[in-house]
Formats: structure tokens, C-alpha cells, sequence
């Protein structure tokens, strides 16, 4: 409000005619109130015009092909072709399908041995940048710097490294006596193998992510705990772990989200058998299965079911993360 | 989910008032013991290596990178590596459609997002919790329920292989918009906007000479963040492009990983290379605003 009252003082001389509305009363007279007719249009629409463009552009890109794929997933359809309704058929066909069973599982185990070492060590690096340290902009640089790869880059490097016959992990392992293990088409070394790419690439952020909920634990707490004769490790498990709470079930959902839709790092690491995720689908994820559906087979209607048992599986994951923090808020709040 | 993705900045408990003062140092009163570093440089190591590695592979022969041991110094073939994958196999356009894509994208999720964003946090409407709820649950849409119908549409345009297939769904993204909503709730005060609308400016004028200024540094991070995900985008570009079309980066890579050309591996880890050293300077030079940036934003997408 200052700033009208100075306004009036350096502006030209207020309209003669009286205020008609406080908004206005700062504006020159408007022949035919026309200026103020757009003013109040500009103060009304404004806002719809601002957020316009996401919701034109999430319409036409996002709801209308959401809806248009659960529409397909109810028909059969081939590529280039016309749909044939074949109503709930492409589901009950996905729940005898030993193909997706395989896929859903593999989602499940890939999205485990990545996502849970992944968070834990982002955890404890965290921990460890939080303290005074030397050289702090390197390291937090240093291992954000896989961030920076893209999973293409990434993936093709680790194909080298964990290659079978020349790759150096399996010279190092060699190196303390274990004999080469088969990376690529043993079930759980490969999936191992994917894991690592997305732990690789993802560990460094969340740690960072992290590390900012960190400091802004208030220092008082961590003063009382020492008084209290906590050691170090007792007050990252009972001060810090508990204060950033909110912040690690973000991350879970996060990487939850992440590892259902887990797509290249399989496709790129399987090579020229990356679209069935390996020779014996050892790894192939529901993406993978979704795209082999679609582009390879033709078979759009069944790779539509696909993609909506994975917003199902997402909207599930969901509810469940509910019920669990408000089940901890209950038991905490009393 | 919104209440979920608002958590990355919890608001500090009420006890914690009296010891405001504290927080500048808060939980790094210990200085770090010999451990902390061995475990810190073991950390960077391990990030730093793939990425050392992948410049060694880049300068061997094809041959040299399947042989074991695997070489570990670098060679003398990154210039003609280099030049290989430049011209052969035409790396150097999709460079060229990766800068361009990411670029438009960034520019535009960045002018789209602060002026939703503004809209969100400081102008009152009717129904604006319900949107911006709406925004925030649009975030867990997986891109797998779209991509079909998307490519119908456009190879019914006649758009399969051509970039503005992958820039126009990117426009502007949920993301963008509740990250600047987040920014500008705390850092601009509604009487700057109110003060500015007694003056009579309209409200271009609000979002060039008060919302614009404001928003400036938030604006930085957001197009920094959004560049590197568009930069690294897959799935849509794999499906949308082509490798012997117009590609992007990773989608030229993907090709060249798949065997679509003779499989040199040096070659392969060459477009690797280069798809990753521009980002890798980027992140050299602006690496503290980038952490700064991640840590404020906090959400990954």
C-alpha cells in the first residue's frame, strides 16, 4: 500500500472523476471504460492464459493418447490396421501369457537390485558429504557426474566392461581368483549387470538430494542427542534418518516410478537380442515386452494392455505408499 | 501424490526456531576422519572411471577394446576415431539435432513453466488448488501409455523421423511448472505484483519487469535440468527417429550399439564420447549451480 501512496504523489494528478473501483483508481480516464473493461479481462483470464499452455499441451499429448491407448487395449489392432473390439480379451490373454509374467517379475527383481542399494549407499554418501570436508565441490560434482551420461553412453560402456570374454570386471574378478561369470546370458549376473548401470547412474543424485534434506536438520537436535551420550552412528540412525523421512519416501516413489518404465538400459545392454531382453528373455522388462508387442510383432491392441497394467501397477504402488506413511503417521502422532 | 512431492523441503519443525542460527552448520558440526575420505574417494572413483574408461576405449582400434586384458591407458586413435565417427557415421548431426531439440525444449518448458508457474503461486482463480493438483498427478503418467496413440499421430502427419516429433510433446512439462509454483510462493512478494498492477502495468508487463527478474535464478536451474533430460531422452526419439534419418544422439547411438552399422566398438564408445563430453563440460563449468539446482528442486522425472 506504500508503494500507491507514492505512486500518487509522483504520478500525473489522479482522474477528476471519482474512483469507481479500488483497482482502477491508479489507471487514466478510459473513454468508454474500454481500458478498464480490459483491465478487468486481463486480471479475470490471465491466469487461464498463463497455465494454458501445459494443459493444451498435456490434453493433446498426454490425456488423449492415455485414453486412446485404454480404448486400443480393449481392441485388436495391428499396425497400420483398424481396430476389431475384442473387449477384456488382450487382458485375459496377458494373464496366460508366460512372456508377461516373465517381464512383470523381471520388472520387479531388476527394480529391487537396483532401487534398494541404490537409495542405501545415496544414504550413507550423503551421510559422509555432510561432514566438514575438503575438497566438498569435487566430490559432490565427482559423483553426480554419471548423472550427466545419458543411458545410452552409460549402457554401452558397461556392455564393454561387463563383457564376458574381455571385460575387466570379469579381469578383476579373475584377478582374486573367481572364475569369469557369464554377464550377459545367465539370468541373475545379467540382471545384476542392468542394475548396476542405474545404480551407477542414479546413486550420485539422490545422495545430493539427500545431503540438502540433511542440512536442514536443526543442529539442536544432533546437541541434545550427544548429551544424551548418543554415538555417531546412533544419531544418523535416530536424528537423521527421521527427520529426512519425508524426503527418502520421495525418492522410493521416484525410483519406484524409474524402475517400472526401465527400457534402454535392458535393450541397449542386450545388443542385436536387447528387444527380447536377451536370448532367453532373461531380462525383459515390461517396456521391453510392451515395444516388442508393438513394433515388432504389429500387435498394438495387446502392447496398449501392457502399458495399462503398468499405470495400474504405478497407481497401486501408489495406494499402497498411502496406506503406509499414514499408518506411520497414526503410530507416531499417537 | 502431491503432498508426497512437496515433501523434498520439509518445513523445519517448530522447535528448531530458537536455533535458527544453527542451521547454516547444521549437521556437519564433526570434521571428517580419514575413513570419511577413503570411502568419498572410492565414491568418485567409481563415478569417474566408466567415464575415464570410455575416453580409453575411444582411442584404441576396434580391435584393441575386445581384446583382454582390457586397456586401460589411452591410445592414439582418438583423432581418427573422432573423425570416423563424425563422418561415417554422421554423429555430428545428431549432435547438431541434439543441441537443436534439447534447446527448444529447454527454452520452452522454461517460458511456459514460469508463467504457469507465476500463475500457480500468486494469481488468485477459481479452481486453482484442483489444477495445480491435476499438474502434479500427470507427473506418474508413464510415457509408455502415450506412445502409441503418439505415434500414430505422427505418422499421420507425415512427422515420423523428423525432430518435431520429439520437440512438441515436450513443450512444457508438469515438472517445470511445479518447480517455478515451488520457487515463486517463497520468493516473490505478492506486493511487488500488487504494487506493480496499481501502477497500471498489464500483465505482460508484471511477468517482464517483476516475475522475470525474480525468477531469474530458478529459471537457470530449471532450463539446466530440462537440457539434460532432453539431451539424454530415449524412449520417444527410439521410437520416433531413426538412426539413418535424422537422429539424436541417442538414438544414433542405439543404432550404432545395435549393430545397425559394423559393430567397432571404439567406434561405438566414440559416439558415447561424444554425446557425453558437452554435458560433462556443462556440468565442469556450472557444476555447483547444477548441485545447487538439484538439491532445490529435488525431483527427478
Amino acid at each position: 500500500m506504500a508503494t500507491s501512496v507514492r505512486a500518487e504523489r509522483a504520478g500525473s494528478p489522479p482522474p477528476a472523476a471519482p474512483p469507481s473501483s479500488p483497482g482502477s483508481r491508479r489507471r487514466r480516464p478510459s473513454p468508454g471504460g474500454l481500458r478498464s473493461r480490459l483491465y478487468r479481462w486481463d486480471i479475470k483470464a490471465i491466469p487461464y492464459v498463463f497455465i494454458a499452455p501445459f494443459f493444451l499441451t498435456f490434453a493433446a499429448f498426454g490425456l488423449f493418447p492415455l485414453l486412446y491407448t485404454g480404448w486400443l487395449s480393449l481392441n485388436r489392432v495391428e499396425l497400420g490396421g483398424d481396430p476389431t473390439w475384442k473387449g477384456l480379451e488382450n487382458y485375459t490373454d496377458l494373464a496366460t501369457s508366460e512372456f508377461f509374467w516373465n517381464a512383470l517379475l523381471n520388472t520387479f527383481t531388476i527394480g529391487v537390485i537396483s532401487t534398494v542399494p541404490q537409495l542405501l549407499m545415496a544414504l550413507g554418501l550423503a551421510h559422509l558429504l555432510n561432514y566438514k570436508l575438503r575438497g566438498r565441490g569435487f566430490f559432490r560434482v565427482a559423483i553426480l557426474a554419471p548423472y550427466a551420461t545419458s543411458i545410452a553412453a552409460a549402457t554401452l560402456v558397461f556392455a564393454q566392461l561387463f563383457n564376458t570374454d574381455y571385460g575387466m570386471i570379469n579381469g578383476l574378478l579373475g584377478w582374486i581368483g573367481i572364475d569369469p561369470v557369464n554377464w550377459e546370458s545367465s539370468k541373475w549376473p545379467a540382471q545384476i549387470a542392468i542394475s548396476v548401470i542405474v545404480t551407477w547412474r542414479w546413486t550420485g543424485y539422490n545422495a545430493l538430494i539427500y545431503l540438502a534434506a540433511m542440512q536442514a536438520v536443526p543442529q539442536d537436535l544432533y546437541e541434545a542427542a550427544s548429551l544424551d551420550g548418543a554415538s555417531r552412528w546412533r544419531q544418523f540412525i535416530s536424528v537423521t534418518i527421521p527427520s529426512i523421512r519425508p524426503t527418502i519416501l520421495f525418492t522410493i516413489i521416484v525410483s519406484t516410478i524409474g524402475a517400472t518404465q526401465l527400457f534402454g538400459e535392458p535393450m541397449l545392454y542386450g545388443g542385436s537380442v536387447g528387444i527380447s531382453g536377451g536370448s532367453g528373455n532373461q531380462f525383459q522388462t515390461l517396456s521391453l515386452l510392451m515395444y516388442e508387442k508393438g513394433w515388432v510383432t504389429g500387435a498394438l491392441g495387446q502392447a496398449s494392455a501392457i502399458a495399462w497394467v503398468m499405470l495400474l501397477l504405478l497407481l497401486l504402488i501408489g495406494g499402497v505408499q498411502a496406506l503406509v506413511s499414514r499408518h506411520n503417521r497414526k503410530k507416531l502422532g499417537g | 501424490m502431491a503432498r508426497t512431492l512437496a515433501a523434498p523441503r520439509p518445513a523445519p519443525p517448530a522447535a528448531s526456531a530458537p536455533g535458527r542460527r544453527f542451521r547454516q552448520t547444521a549437521g556437519r558440526q564433526h570434521h571428517a576422519g580419514p575413513l570419511t575420505y577413503v570411502l568419498l574417494v572410492l565414491a568418485a572413483v567409481v563415478s569417474l572411471f566408466p567415464l575415464y574408461w570410455n575416453v580409453v576405449a575411444a582411442s584404441h582400434t576396434g580391435e584393441r577394446v575386445v581384446e583382454a586384458p582390457a586397456p586401460l591407458l589411452p591410445g592414439k586413435r582418438l583423432l581418427d576415431n573422432l573423425s570416423f565417427a563424425w563422418n561415417q557415421v554422421d554423429m555430428g548431426e545428431a549432435l547438431v539435432n541434439t543441441t537443436v531439440v534439447a534447446s527448444l525444449v529447454a527454452l520452452s518448458t522454461v517460458l511456459f513453466s514460469t508463467l504457469a508457474g507465476f500463475a500457480f503461486a500468486k494469481l488468485p482463480f477459481r479452481g486453482r488448488g484442483m489444477l495445480l493438483s491435476l499438474v502434479v498427478a500427470t507427473m506418474t503418467i508413464p510415457p509408455q501409455l502415450s506412445v502409441i496413440p503418439l505415434y500414430q499421430i505422427i505418422t499421420d502427419l507425415g512427422w515420423f523421423d523428423q525432430l518435431q516429433s520429439v520437440v512438441l510433446p515436450s513443450l512444457v512439462a508438469a515438472f517445470g511448472v511445479f518447480f517455478m509454483r515451488q520457487f515463486l510462493v517463497e520468493a516473490l512478494p505478492v506486493e511487488l505484483v500488487e504494487a506493480a498492477r496499481m501502477d497500471g502495468a498489464h500483465s505482460l508487463r508484471i511477468i517482464w519487469h517483476v516475475v522475470f527478474p525474480v525468477a531469474r535464478p530458478a529459471m537457470a536451474v530449471l532450463g539446466m535440468l530440462v537440457f539434460v533430460q532432453a539431451w539424454n531422452d530415449f524412449f520417444w526419439p527410439f521410437i520416433a527417429l531413426t538412426p539413418d534419418g535424422s537422429p539424436t544422439l541417442q538414438v544414433a547411438l542405439a543404432g550404432l550399439g545395435a549393430g545397425n552399422h559394423t559393430v567397432d566398438h571404439a567406434v561405438v564408445l566414440t559416439g558415447a564420447l561424444i554425446s557425453t563430453v558437452p554435458l560433462l563440460l556443462v556440468f565442469a563449468f556450472l557444476g555447483k549451480h547444477i548441485v545447487g539446482g538439484i538439491t532445490a528442486g529435488a525431483v527427478k522425472s
